[in-house]
């Protein structure tokens, strides 16, 4: 069964190590993430780390509140997936030798929306942008070509509307 | 003014008010020694890094201010380990001072390099690496304020060794912004506060649980008018021991695994649970499921994230327990919510005189219970108690009862061997007029054993009390309770002749056959002017009782075995 997603937004300091904290006290504290993306932001000497995981409201909590204990965490929030817009990023390449498979593989890019961004002879490296569940869609059905390699990036979110999570 | 980075933090450290600092040098740390050695500031050289950051927590929990600890890299630095995990695990202010190799060296696997901010992270409240001069006045002083505000924990600060070269204007030094910290006001939400006096207005068998933080915030005062007020009874977690003097008739003693019938009993019957400073540790709610079943709960913590870790509450208050309390007591006392003797407290008077005997202990020989009962006889109201781990602290926790907040000192979250004689030695120092007892285990007090040597050589004297029963006592008794009294490894087998080791280190060895020699010797430790060692022989074969075998329920108590 399939438990709610949660996305977790942390606005952190740009130091040396906090990436570090970060996971050392999700690892200790024994917490399931999923996906973790570190980026920067608006403002500068900031990074935003956004995390998803799936599990019941009182260990989203705890992981809220454990990591807000980390002097260099400046402010965090839970993002309601109902209240956010969240998009991933993966690049996949698949074979594509056939050139009816090849036109298979076209129209179902164009049906989900992605692009090739790299081919060759017997290749396609496609991006795909989307919700988790959309670009795990995509990948079952490229999975019947021969996926070669997979990369994605986790989760980034914002909260929809025109406040700041740093609010 | 410009100074050394070596002199820069020994300026910063008396800005501090740190008057000692507890550690053993090393090539990272020679400049910094340097530096102290020109200094005013007491240095007490210990035999082992573990041991200074044990002193460092000792003294800490005493005054209540940070202790303070130093070590050089690699080695150095990896032994203050331990003592600073026992530090976290207990809300200590410790500060750590480390040495580093030089910049250039760092993470090319240099000599006595070791990644102490890596390894101390998990244990730390925060580990900061200083990586110019510059920035010394601001993290020294950072570090203070983050070890002694809010929930108080140990912070180390490694410094490269180049750093403590450099030079640096103190006046003109970079600031620091910690902007994911800020010091709470402590003071209660008026929101919780009125749902927890409805609470504790409507409730009819309170009871109040009290942790470590009744001491982190000296609340015990405010605690035992409350307790008053309302007539509830008081349990303590271990590290709550010293909240209410143990001999005040609402005083139930320790909580859980090891606690006192009376007060398991009394937490399962009661119908609101007034949690303060306490973090419902397994040790202390024994099966999670069946505790305060029948409650609600009211918990008060100055860390938010303790609130529902381990136990659904009723009404959260992340404030200070102290201005909590005086608060909840003022508005009572508005209302006129004074109680007097009541069903309820005659209740706790029957579950007291039902198990008094159990703890009376009936063979012969040096029996534990009575050796704390003579001890708390003897010695005065104020003086400390230092623990080691296992039966012994054990059996203080359950016979020696403490009269005044900060006289009791172990190590609850961690459970370190070791810790006793260190501690004590911390404690001394802080507190140079009091007596300093450190009641251990022969199996602990071997483990940090050789800071003796620094007693003596310091002139501090403390008064160790072997509880020598030749085994590794505790695990001794799960193995006779759970494995079929297979006793794998658990027999020291040829145990040193305490008297003889502590003259090896200059200090006095007793040997103790009866009462009365305990008694004599102990009155002659309180006038001790060298540390002294009571080698006081007792059976392998004491158990702690009563016990809540884990995964049980409170009132699940195995009383004899
Ligand atoms: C550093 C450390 N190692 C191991 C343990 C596990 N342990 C807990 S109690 C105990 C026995 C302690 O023996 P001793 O110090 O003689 O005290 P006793 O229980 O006999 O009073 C041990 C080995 C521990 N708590 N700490």
């Amino acid at each position: 069964m399939a438990e709610e997603m949660h996305i977790i937004a942390a606005l952190v300091e740009d130091r040396p190590g906090v990436l570090f904290k970060v996971a050392s006290l999700i690892r200790r504290r024994g917490f399931n993430i999923d996906t973790i993306t570190v980026g920067s932001t608006e403002k500068e000497g900031l990074s935003r780390i956004t995390m998803t995981m799936r599990g019941d409201e009182r260990i989203v909590e705890q992981v809220v509140k454990q990591l807000s204990k980390i002097p260099d965490v400046v402010k965090i929030t839970e993002l309601k997936p109902t209240e956010s817009v969240y998009r991933e990023l993966a690049m996949v390449k698949v074979v594509a030798q056939d050139p009816e498979k090849k036109s298979d593989i076209l129209n179902y890019i164009s049906i989900f929306r992605g692009r090739v961004i790299d081919a060759s002879k017997d290749s396609l490296v496609i991006e795909m942008v989307g919700n988790t569940k959309k670009i795990n869609a995509f990948l079952d059905l490229m999975k019947g070509f021969g996926i070669v390699e997979l990369a994605r990036t986790g989760i980034v979110a914002l909260g929809r509307g025109s406040k700041s999570t740093a609010e | 003014m410009k100074l050394s980075g070596a002199k820069a933090i020994v300026d910063s450290l008396k800005k501090e008010k740190v008057e000692v600092i507890f550690g053993i040098p090393g090539g990272s740390t020679i400049p910094f020694y340097d530096a102290i050695y020109e200094s005013d500031l007491r240095h007490i050289l210990t035999r082992h890094e573990q041991c200074a950051a044990h002193m460092a927590d000792g003294y800490a929990r005493v005054k209540g201010v940070p202790g303070v600890c130093t070590a050089t890299s690699g080695p150095g630095a990896t032994n203050l380990v331990t003592g600073l995990a026992v530090a976290y695990m207990d809300s200590s202010p410790v500060v750590a001072i480390t040495g580093q190799v030089p910049k250039p060296m760092i993470g090319k696997d240099a000599f006595q390099e070791a990644d102490i901010v890596g390894i101390a992270n998990p244990i730390t409240k925060y580990a900061f690496q200083v990586t110019s001069a510059s920035q010394i006045p601001d993290t020294i002083k950072t570090a203070f304020l983050l070890a002694s505000t809010n929930r108080m924990g140990p912070v180390l600060i490694d410094f490269p060794k180049d750093v403590f070269y450099e030079e640096v204007d103190i006046a003109a030094a970079e600031k620091l912004n910690i902007k994911g910290y800020s010091v709470r006001s402590g003071e209660p939400h008026p929101y919780s506060i009125k749902k927890a006096l409805g609470l504790i207005i409507s409730s009819e068998r309170p009871i109040i649980l009290a942790g470590g933080g009744v001491m982190a915030s000296n609340a015990s005062a405010e605690l035992v008018k409350l307790a008053e007020l309302i007539m509830a009874p008081v349990a303590t977690s271990l590290m709550g021991k010293g909240s209410i003097p143990e001999t005040h008739p609402l005083s139930l003693g320790m909580l859980g695994m090891h606690g006192r019938g009376e007060a398991n009993n009394a937490a399962e019957e009661a119908d609101l649970i007034i949690a303060v400073g306490m973090r419902f540790s397994d040790r202390s709610t024994g099966r999670l499921e069946e505790f305060g079943r029948n409650a609600k709960i009211i918990h008060i913590d100055i860390d938010p994230a303790e609130i529902g870790k381990n136990v659904k509450v009723d009404v959260p208050i992340v404030a200070d327990a102290r201005k909590t309390l005086s608060t909840l007591h003022q508005k009572l006392s508005e209302v006129g919510s004074k109680r007097e003797e009541n069903e309820w407290t005659k209740r706790v008077h029957e579950l007291k005189d039902q198990f008094s005997s159990n703890y009376e202990e009936q063979r012969e020989g040096l029996r534990p219970g009575r050796l704390m009962k003579l001890l708390r006889g003897i010695i005065p109201g104020n003086a400390i108690v230092t623990t080691g781990v296992g039966q012994n602290q054990m059996w203080a926790a359950l016979h020696f009862q403490v009269l005044e907040p900060r006289t009791f000192i172990t190590s609850g979250g961690l459970g370190a061997m070791g810790f006793g004689l260190p501690a004590s030695i911390g404690a001394k120092v802080a507190s140079p007029d009091r007596p300093v007892f450190n009641v251990d285990g022969d199996g602990g007090f071997i483990m940090t054993e050789q800071d003796l040597a620094t007693a003596v050589s310091e002139g501090i004297p403390t008064i160790s009390i072997i509880m020598n029963n030749r085994v590794l006592g505790m695990v001794r008794q799960w193995q006779c309770m759970f494995c079929n009294k297979r006793y794998s490894h658990t027999d020291l087998g040829k145990v040193p002749d305490f008297v003889k080791l502590a003259e090896a280190y200059g200090a006095e060895g007793v040997r103790i056959g009866s009462y009365r020699e305990f008694e004599s010797a102990v009155k002659r430790g309180l006038k001790a002017e060298i540390p002294v060692v009571l080698d006081v022989p007792i059976s392998p074969d004491e158990k702690v009782y009563p016990m809540v075998p884990p995964g049980k329920g409170l009132k699940e108590v195995v009383w004899y075995g």
